[in-house]
This record gives structure tokens, sequence and C-alpha cells, in this order.
């Protein structure tokens, strides 16, 4: 294993170095420790590696992540996992605002909560949530799962476009053009999916799905009040 | 007995043709009028500067003789790899979705022709782009469409997006006509919908927050690439030197007179300053934090001749962005489409419905036949033979004002033929030593 200490080494010593790793590494497994809530951690990783993060992260851990697994034993500040393409990312405590936000593939799966906006303007990640979810999550989410075994806040998916969601708790408010819609099979199929790869034993039929109305796709003065 | 005599007919200025045709549609439709470009309004304007020239105190350049140059780089303060232009007039970012496949690529011949850079817009780097790019600017956006770390990585520098002049505190919207396979696909939306763009960054919040966000995109890319800001021109000061704060290499300006592919006519001409009022308030700031000329200032919004990039340098920005007049130099609103803006119900050189996709010019269009009118190599020609013809024109001010490099231009050189210019330029009134605002008076 490969350990990167960030009480003695700098931010882009630990980035260049993961960064750096390619297709075929031997060097498959890292670990950082002290990340005293640094921004930036495992930004940019683009290889099939294992980095483990040993506390607690600030914004954008693992943004913009391919390939790489990234698991933080911890919390993780704004944005973790933004824009991220492929790869898993595991958060084991709370996550704060933006979590997976802009994400393209890959899974988040965050085991405690997260904050407001998670999943916002999501374009086809998968996300799994083991708590609540704060609100405007989902905002404007474009394609991809979001997954919240918990509660979940005021104004759920709005103005929200392809994204699937899926909530076993309650929902405090739906955003403008969130409806709830029928739970198929292919659904419950899907969604076991994503709970069995998040460890999760829930049942899916316990969840809801929520999705787009699709009334705000073309602008319509009627709706004008909707926006 | 004699008639009286008729009054003529009388038009109300408040009440004008215009103002009533406005209300007349909004009746109709219901629905506010939505258009592309910038403001059309008259607003103060670098036409409200001259050049003072050369004379016994001051000793010109030989035109023919004596070099002016009009080198420029961008991103010396923390990038590894700074921008090298030859000439400081840039291509702004406009979006492929907004503009065919043929025109970006246009953007990007004409540019590198001219040894200048182009930049990305609202819907990702097409291949046609960077292609034909030597060097290319990636804006980061609110939408985040298309948005990738490969991309990141391959472009030349990066451009995070906080506003535009057209319509600070705005998002943007792509209507379903423009929507093709291939614009939904790289948009990660299904076909023929409107396309909202977000007027806030989906992850980050305030200048704080974007100095992380900074930190991150250097992260990715190694430090490598210059990270510019983009700001439309609402508080031209503190944006500035927040901006500065948070980290950027370059500040990109853009007044209100800067284009947009749609948005509606109310927030072109009613949001934002022009931009005149707004070079000096940013470079006040630059001076007050030490960066001017550490950061690079870049000025947009109604760029339009050698003689508007000479003032916009004088008055102290790096280089400036051109979008609209890009576009005119590629083609958009030649007469030569008259008869077909006429059935569109308007003229040539008054064309603003880009966001319909029905242009006749081939350039704001996704329509495969409109599209096709426009050859990519005979258009960047002409946007190479424009920016030459302006980078002329400006040195051609320079050597008169006795300067070897655009960027020796400075205020003194300048007067106002307006009490607004002067105001807002902070340049003499012509024909005295005073301007509004200036202590001592």
């Amino acid at each position: 294993m490969q350990s990167v200490d960030l009480s003695s080494s700098d931010l882009r010593s630990l980035n260049a170095a993961l960064q750096a790793q390619a297709e075929q590494t031997n060097q498959t497994v890292w670990e950082v420790l002290n990340p005293r809530g640094a921004h930036a951690i495992a930004v940019g990783l683009d290889a099939p590696i294992e980095v483990t993060v040993n506390g607690s992260t600030g914004y954008y851990c693992a943004g913009m992540n391919k390939q790489a697994t990234v698991t933080v034993k911890g919390s993780a500040g704004p944005g973790v996992a933004e824009n991220m393409m492929s790869g898993t990312v595991i958060v084991e405590g709370d996550a704060s605002q933006y979590a997976g936000a802009t994400g393209r593939g890959g899974t988040l799966i965050i085991r405690g909560n997260a904050s407001s906006r998670c999943g916002i303007s999501m374009k086809g990640i998968d996300i799994v949530v083991g708590g609540n979810v704060g609100h405007m999550s989902a905002f404007m989410a474009q394609k991809g799962n979001l997954v919240v075994c918990g509660d979940a806040g005021d104004a759920l998916g709005d103005s929200l476009y392809e994204a699937r969601l899926f909530v076993r708790g309650s929902v405090k408010s739906l955003g403008a053009d969130c409806v709830e819609k029928e739970m198929r099979p292919e659904h419950l199929h899907d969604l076991a999916a994503l709970l069995e790869k998040a460890g999760l034993d829930h049942d899916p039929a316990s969840f809801r799905r929520y999705g787009s109305a699709r009334k705000l796709y073309n602008f319509n003065i009627d709706h004008a009040g909707d926006y | 007995m004699d008639a009286t005599p008729p009054t003529l007919p009388k038009q109300s200025w408040t009440f004008s043709r215009e103002t009533n045709a406005d209300i007349r549609r909004a009746a109709a439709t219901g629905i506010y009028d939505i258009r592309g470009g910038g403001a059309k309004r008259r607003v103060p304007h670098f036409d409200d500067l001259l050049f003072l020239g050369a004379s016994i105190s001051r000793y010109p350049l030989e035109g023919y003789r004596e070099a002016c140059g009009t080198d420029v780089v961008l991103g010396t303060r923390h990038a590894k790899t700074p921008i090298e232009l030859k000439i400081p007039i840039t291509i702004a970012g406009m979006s492929f979705g907004s503009l065919s496949a043929q025109a970006k690529e246009a953007l990007g011949r004409g540019a590198t022709l001219a040894g200048t850079s182009t930049t990305t817009g609202d819907g990702g780097m097409t291949e046609e782009e960077r292609g034909h790019s030597e060097k290319l600017v990636y804006q980061v956006l609110p939408s985040r469409y298309g948005m990738n770390p490969d991309d990141l990585r391959r472009a030349d520098a990066i451009e995070i997006v906080v506003g535009q002049g057209a319509k600070p505190g705005g998002g943007g919207m792509l209507l379903g006509q423009k929507i093709t396979d291939r614009v939904a696909g790289m948009r990660d939306l299904p076909v023929g919908i409107d396309q909202r763009s977000a007027c806030r960054h989906p992850d980050w919040t305030g200048p704080d927050d974007m100095e992380i966000k900074i930190l991150e995109l250097r992260e990715i890319t190694g430090w490598e690439k210059p990270i510019y800001v983009k700001v439309g021109g609402a508080r031209p000061y503190y944006d500035t030197a927040l901006a500065v704060k948070a980290g950027a290499d370059v500040v990109v300006l853009d007044g209100m007179q800067g284009g947009t592919a749609a948005t509606q006519d109310v927030f072109i001409e009613h949001v934002g300053q022009p931009t005149l009022a707004c070079i000096r308030p940013a470079v006040k700031a630059l001076q007050d934090l030490g960066m001017h000329r550490k950061v690079q200032l870049i000025v947009s919004g109604g760029i339009r001749t050698g003689a508007d990039v000479a003032k916009a340098l004088a008055l102290g920005a790096d280089a400036v962005s051109i979008g609209s007049a890009a576009l005119v130099a590629l083609g958009d609103n030649d007469p030569k489409w008259e008869a077909e803006y006429q059935k569109l119900g308007t003229t040539a050189g008054a064309y603003d419905d880009w966001h319909e996709g029905r242009d006749p010019a081939g350039i704001t269009t996704q329509d495969p036949a409109l599209a096709a009118r426009l050859d990519p190599v005979e258009a960047g020609r002409r946007l190479r033979n424009y920016l030459a013809v302006m980078t002329l024109e400006a040195q051609t001010l320079a050597r008169a004002c006795g300067k070897s490099h655009l960027h020796n231009l400075e205020p003194e050189d300048l007067c106002a033929l307006t009490m607004e210019a002067a105001a807002m330029a902070q340049v003499p009134l012509a024909g005295t030593d005073w301007w509004p605002g200036k202590a001592g008076f």
C-alpha cells in the first residue's frame, strides 16, 4: 500500500502521484493520512486504483473522478465527487452540500446524510444516500439515479429532467415539475442493484419513485407561475 | 374663410412605434420577447472618445518603419503555461448548439490564422473547434454541459463564467428547435426540449468558494492552465477585486453591449453597465491590489474596430474579446440574404432571432441545410482578415500617439466628446482638463 501523509506532504504532491497512475499500474492501493479537511483531495484521477482517505475532507474530494474507487473514512465537505465520470466514491460519514453535483457516471455512496442540493444537475451518476438529503436535492437533475434511504427535504427534484429519484422516507415537498410516479418492475430491478452495490438490504418496494412531469420541457406562458 | 391650418400627426416619444409594436406583440402572445445579441440602445461608448495624437510635446512613430508591438501574454500569475497571443483580440465564448459546427470551426480557423485564441461555450468542446483552434479557452459554466476532465486538460486555458454582459445575473435558454441529436447528446438531455442553463454554479457560492473551485481546477490540470474568471459588467470594481482574491490569472469583463445567444430583451436592455463604464473601475481594482498587468484584464462588449481596441487598451485593458463582431465577419446579417431576412419579418442588420435556428447565414442554426451555407475555410479567412484590419488600425492609432506597443497607450492619450463618456472613462472632456468627479474641481 502506498501511503501519503498530508501532515508532511502537500496536496500537489499527493494529487500528482495519484494522477500519474496509469491503467496498468501496480500501485493500486493508496492511503491518505491526516487529510484534516483539506480541499481537492484525490481530484482528477483516471486509473483503476483504490484510495482511502483516513479522515474528513474539505471541498471537492474525488472531483471529476474516473475509474478510481475513493473511500472517505469520515465526512466530506461540499461538492464531493462533483462531475464524476466513472468509478466509485464512498463517504462513510455525512456529506455537505452539492454531493455528486453534475456527475456523469459512476456511483457515489454516502452512508450518512447528505446536505442540500445533493445530486444537483446530475447527468448520469448514481447516488445512494443511507440517510436523509437536504432541500433542493436533484435540482435540474438530468440523468442517473438518486436513492435516498431516509427523508428528503424541501423542493426535491425541482425543475427535474430525466433523472430518477427513489425515496424510502418522507418528502417534505416536491419541487416544480417533480411528481410521484409508478414504481414499475424495471425500476425495482435497478433500485435493487443500486442498494446491493451500496451494501444496503432495504426492500426496494419500500421506496417511492419520483420523476419529471415534463410540463416545463418547452416554455409555455400558462406554466410561467410554475417556474 | 381660410381653413384652419392642420397640425401634423405627432408620434409619442414615450409610446413610439417600436414601443407600441412591443405592447401589441406581448398582448397577442403572452410571452416576453427573447432574442440574441447585446444591448441595442445607444449608450456611451468608445465612439465618444478621441485620441489626441502627437504634438510638440509627443512625437509619433513612423507608420511603416517603426515597430508597434501587439503581442500579449495571458495567465502569467500562476499558470505554468501562459497563453501567448500575437494580437490582443480574442474570440469570446459562444456555444456549439447556439452556433453551427461550421461556425465554430470557422472561428477556430480565423483565430488561429490571426495568432489568437478562441473560446468554447455553453455546450462543451467539439472536435471541429479543438482541431482548428491552436489556442482554445474552455469555459466552465453553471450548466456544466459537456464538462469533463479530458477536455479540461486539452484546453489551453480555463474560463470560469460567473456572468456575461448581456445578462449579469441571468442564466440561459437554448430552445428546443435547436436541440439536434448531437447537441442533446453533448448536453445529456433529450432531443427537442428547451435546455435551461442555470444562473449560478451548482457547486459553489461566492468568492471564497470560487477560490476553492479554482484550486480544484488547478489540481486537476496540474497548475498548467491559465484560469480566467469572466464577469458581466455589474460591479466591476468589486467583481475584479474578488476574482483576483479568488486566484484568477485573468479577469474577463463583459459590458452590456456583449451578446448572448438568447435572453429576454428586457434583460439585455436593462441590466448591466456599458462597457465604457466598466473598464476604469476594474483597472483601479487591479491597481489598488498591485495586480495591474500581473492579472490580465480582457474587456468585451461592443468591440468593433481597431479604434475600440486601442481605446480599451489605453484605459488599461490588456486585451479585448469579440463575439458579435466575429459573427458579422463570418457572414452574420449579410445583406446578400436580405430576401430571406424579409421572409422572417426582419432585415439584414437587425436579425436577432438567433434562438429560433433559422439563420439564413448558417451561423446561429443547427439546420443542416442552412449550416452548410457557411464555408468554414472562407469564413475563417474573413475573420482573419478582419482581425488583421483591427490590429492594423489599433497600431496606426498607437503610433500616432508615439507608442511602440499597444500596451503603452494610456488614458492621457484620450479625451472625451461627452460629459458621460468623460465621467465613465475618467479622461478630460475635449477642450478641458476636467472630467466629472475629478478631484480638485
